[in-house]
């Protein structure tokens, strides 16, 4: 659907020059809903202005359905996009800002009226379509927002970090809501965000940004369980990292424990790895266990439904465990207590270095 | 200590601060009112109190020369203002979407100055130039006041629009273009309806300045061209009646209506 390769954007020249894509390769397939996640500044906006065409890359070419679109004007674009900031007219009403795309479209009167009702049902501002945009909420901005965007069924919706400005329930409530349209419609979504539960809940792929590279494209589940790297690692929720060396076909680590880690034919005998493994993926056992880690609680942290165990191994080095809280809310792990540490099957990850 | 080191500083807690208010609004309007006063004067004295009458207005009304000079100094504020504003806001538009350029501030400085230069100046440059013109081309009708006052009220025009503009979401504009619109239906959909108030505001205010111009107007305009202002002046030199006051005041009423018309346009929406 859309074929990026090799685009790179600088910003000003000489010494002043900002590199905010630097040979970006990726390609977003029919009705997928593609998430762009990364830290601030690492080039998500700068992406999605390039294929909205309210910028043009310093180099490579962007596709959309095989034809090259790299220096089309943004109107001549099958794209509409929702702006961070929503950019909704406040000139105009609700229904007038939906109609907006149509009308420029060149539809007939009667197309234009039958879409813009949809629309409205669609997210559900049927009653309010003839307040000015001035004169709702946050929240409903938001969705019409949406509906002038999906009013002109574009090929492809581009989303700025819409849910950035909502409250965590309506944002809750949002993303389920976005999950549907993007079902319904059919549509290819390309979403940004920088919040890594979101990227998770709503993306059928994610690609993780840092420094103007994409790093890693993969499903939600691929990226949490397989990260490339430790910045995918980290950036997708929380990891415990541990340094290594290859023993045969397992690891030992610097506590002395040989443990069996994921592929490690890529690095020689001996050679130094970081191995990742997710707190949720420790299990705490009786100290002495067969095959267990020997380890020290240093401290429990209480969350509600989970219980984080920080733990110290034999050379010091530190170890977070997440458990389920009991119904008593004790863990029964007092600070100090001997224990033993296991993983799960195939939990530990071999990181390239 | 620590209570004054939290206090703000204040204007209104420095000694005397009332009294000068009091003395600065005295002095502003103090005259104003017994100008109005005084307008309906049933007297033939600007200063002594005959009784109260509406005859002076009615005598004003009715003076063909007043009647001349009203009309003439419409037609010059309609057409200087009018043109002013369209000069003001395409200056306002390229001056303010691009980046910073080169001569940014030295431009500004030359739209704006009219503002700057003592009016005298103007006007006597003014006259020289138009004079040379008039010997030239033999043309003496109303164009050259037109000009000269379109000229001195494009930055009065400029400045309520450049404001507007400058407080425009420019990201509005993309989103219009997101939406297929092209960059002309964009300017007529978008930014033009989202900079009318500021357009209407900058329209009123060049009215009313050159509604209320003397000193340019003495100088550019020919026999038997007075505008309003300059027709009174006139009379001032000769045998002064309340009908002066009359049409000063009548001058002032528009001014004021056109001025919160204006105040009411640049307010921000809440
Ligand atoms: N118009 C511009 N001129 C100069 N530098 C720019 C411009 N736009 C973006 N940049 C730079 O390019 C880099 C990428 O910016 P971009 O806006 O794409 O980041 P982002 O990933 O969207 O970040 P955020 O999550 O904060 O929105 C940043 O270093 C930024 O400072
Ligand atoms: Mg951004």
């Amino acid at each position: 659907m859309i074929e990026i390769s090799k685009v790179s954007k600088v910003f000003g020249s000489g010494d002043a020059a900002v590199a905010a894509l630097k040979d970006v390769d990726a390609t977003i397939q029919e009705n997928e809903f593609f998430t762009l996640l990364g830290p601030s500044g690492c080039g998500k906006t700068t992406l999605l202005r390039l294929i909205a065409g309210f910028d043009h890359p310093t180099g490579g070419t962007i596709r959309l359905a095989g034809d090259d679109i790299t220096y089309l004007p943004p109107n001549k674009r099958p794209v509409n996009t929702v702006f961070q900031n929503y950019a909704l007219f406040p000139h105009m009403t609700v229904a007038g800002n939906i109609a907006f795309g149509l009308e420029m479209l060149g539809q007939s009167k009667t197309q234009i009226a039958e879409t813009v009702d949809k629309m409205l049902d669609l997210v559900q501002m049927q009653a309010l379509r003839n307040r000015y945009t001035t004169e709702i909420s946050g929240g409903q901005q938001q969705r019409v927002a949406l509906a002038r965007a999906l009013a002109p069924q574009p090929k492809v919706l581009l989303l700025d970090e819409p849910l950035s400005a909502l409250d965590l329930k309506l944002r809750k409530e949002m993303q389920i809501e976005l999950k549907r349209l993007q079902s319904e419609t059919g549509i290819t979504f390309v979403f940004v965000t920088h919040d890594q539960e979101e990227a998770l809940t709503m993306s059928d792929r994610i690609a993780v940004m840092r420094d103007g590279h994409i790093l890693q494209v993969g499903s939600p589940r691929d990226i949490y369980n397989h990260p490339v790297d430790r910045f995918v690692a980290d950036f997708i929720g929380e990891t415990n990292f541990l340094t290594a060396r290859v023993a045969g076909k397992k690891v030992k680590l610097t506590s002395g424990d040989v443990i069996a880690a994921g592929d490690v034919s890529r690095h020689g005998e001996g050679a130094e790895v970081t191995v990742a493994v997710r707190p949720e993926q420790v299990r705490i056992g009786e100290a002495g266990a067969k095959g267990g880690i020997a380890a020290t609680v240093n401290q429990t942290v209480y969350f509600g439904t989970d219980t984080h165990i920080h733990l110290k191994l034999g050379d010091g080095s530190d170890l977070v465990a997440r458990l389920q809280s009991p119904p008593s809310g004790e863990s029964g792990l007092s600070q100090g207590a001997a224990v033993s540490v296991q993983f799960t099957d195939g939990a530990v990850q071999v990181l390239e270095s | 200590m620590a209570e004054f080191g939290r206090r703000k500083f204040s204007a209104t807690a420095l000694p005397g601060f009332s009294t000068v208010a009091a003395i600065t609004f005295i002095v502003l309007y103090a005259p104003i009112v017994t100008l109005v006063i005084y307008s309906f004067n049933a007297s033939d004295s600007v200063a002594l109190w005959g009784g109260f009458s509406a005859k002076w207005y009615g005598i004003a009304w009715q003076n063909t020369h007043v009647q001349e000079a009203t009309i003439r100094s419409i037609i010059i504020a309609v057409s200087a203002s009018a043109i002013a504003t369209t000069v003001a806001t395409m200056a306002a538009l390229g001056t303010t979407r691009r980046g910073k350029y080169s001569g940014q501030t030295l431009i500004y400085i030359m739209i704006n100055q009219p503002l700057m230069v003592p009016e005298i100046v103007t006007a006597v440059a003014l006259l020289i130039f138009f004079a040379s013109i008039k010997v030239a081309t033999g043309y003496t009708g109303l164009i050259y006041l037109i000009v000269a006052h379109s000229a001195f009220c494009v930055p009065f025009a400029y400045l309520p629009i450049r404001a507007r503009l400058e407080g425009m979401d420019l990201t509005l504009e993309t989103a219009a273009a997101d939406l297929y619109s092209t960059p002309f239906r964009t300017f007529r959909r978008v930014t033009l309806p989202l900079l009318a108030p500021g357009i209407a505001a900058g329209a009123m205010l060049a009215f009313v300045i050159s509604l209320d111009d003397v000193v340019i107007t003495e100088f550019v305009k020919s026999a038997g061209q007075d505008t309003l202002p300059t027709y009174m002046l006139g009379q001032l030199r000769r045998a002064v009646t309340p009908e002066v006051n009359a049409i000063a005041t009548a001058l002032l009423c528009l001014t004021v209506l056109l001025l919160t018309l204006f105040f009411l346009l640049t307010r921000k929406r809440g």
